[in-house]
């Protein structure tokens, strides 16, 4: 199954939770914010969100700005 | 005392302060600090998969500090829509500092496309306060629908160079109806307090405290300068003309009979 992450395609071999996918990227769902094919996905949709192949992902979270 | 207030909300500090570009987030935090201020900037991007960094809200007392997401990076208001609902879907209040800057060199404002996206994220329930050119007839309209502020440009962002649009700042605070933060540009402290003498109600800075060896000794003094203008401006300054007046007495002088 193929996702595309931040603009970044990458392979992953088994079924796979937007949670899980923030667990596995070592990210906490306080502190990112999950788009999932341009619609944002708040957090308390991430347990039940199984991602499919071909799925893009934006995962933002806040750096200093002016 | 004399509070600012925008939509609804009271605030004692005039000085708003960006969190960009400091060597470090203890710097950071020390200027935040020593500003006084009660607003802070920060910007949303993408994380950096393959090696996420700690978050910079874990250095931000946001009890303290109210966060003001700003939409940099946005090339048209379709972009700046969508980086105002992320930084909302957060958790943040639906508060945004809106910036639309298309043109990579001068990171100047697009008139067009910043009031496009103002109406919707007001319509949406946003707080908004615009980045903008310091044009008086933009700023009528961008009232008009509905922002909180009006934030015109001293000078280009993080050139230091001071209220270089100062003739147009002016007639924008005389029309304006809402708050003026002169944002971008100021450079020093008497930037800052020229600003608030000429009535702005308030000025937003981040490079001069950033790009300094010692951003919290220049946070100080932005606020004293903050500070300064806005008394100077409240007790009101005295007229310009072009001829002196003098202010010893004209009679008594040790001369003639």
């Amino acid at each position: 199954m193929q996702l595309t992450i931040n603009g970044q395609k990458k392979e992953f071999s088994t079924p796979i939770t937007v949670q899980q996918l923030l667990t596995q990227l070592g990210l906490s769902a306080e502190r990112v914010v999950v788009e999932l094919n341009r619609n944002i996905l708040t957090a308390e949709k991430h347990p039940e969100t199984e991602l499919k192949s071909g799925d893009s992902i934006e995962l933002v979270q806040f750096v200093g700005g002016g | 005392m004399d509070k600012l207030v925008i939509a609804g909300r009271q605030f004692d500090s005039r000085l708003l302060v960006g969190t960009g570009k400091f060597a470090s987030n203890q710097a950071m935090v020390a200027a935040m600090e020593h500003s006084g201020s009660e607003i802070v900037t920060v910007a949303l991007r993408r994380v950096d998969i393959d090696n996420p960094e700690d978050s910079l809200l874990s250095h931000i007392d946001t009890d303290r500090y109210l966060l003001l997401p700003n939409t940099s990076g946005a090339r048209d208001a379709e972009e700046a829509i969508r980086l105002a609902r992320l930084a909302r879907a957060a958790g943040c209040e639906p508060w945004v500092k809106l910036e639309v800057t298309p043109d990579p060199y001068y990171l100047l404002p697009d008139p067009i496309e910043t009031l496009k996206a103002a109406e919707i994220l007001v319509k949406e329930g946003f707080i908004v306060l615009p980045y903008m050119p310091a044009d008086p007839v933009l700023a009528r309209h961008l009232e008009e629908v509905g922002t909180a502020t009006v934030m015109p440009l001293g000078a280009p962002i993080g050139t230091n160079k001071g209220v270089r649009t100062r003739d147009h700042i002016a007639i924008i605070i005389e029309q304006a109806n809402i708050p003026v933060i002169v944002d971008a540009g100021l450079g020093a402290p008497s930037h800052a307090a020229e600003a608030m003498e000429m009535g702005a109600d308030a000025v937003l800075v981040n490079t001069a405290l950033a790009d300094t060896p010692n951003p919290a000794g220049m946070a100080q003094a932005f606020r004293k300068g903050v500070e300064a203008g806005r008394e100077a401006f409240l007790a009101g300054l005295g007229a310009q003309r072009d001829q002196a007046e003098a202010s010893s007495p004209l009679t008594g002088f040790l001369r003639g009979d």
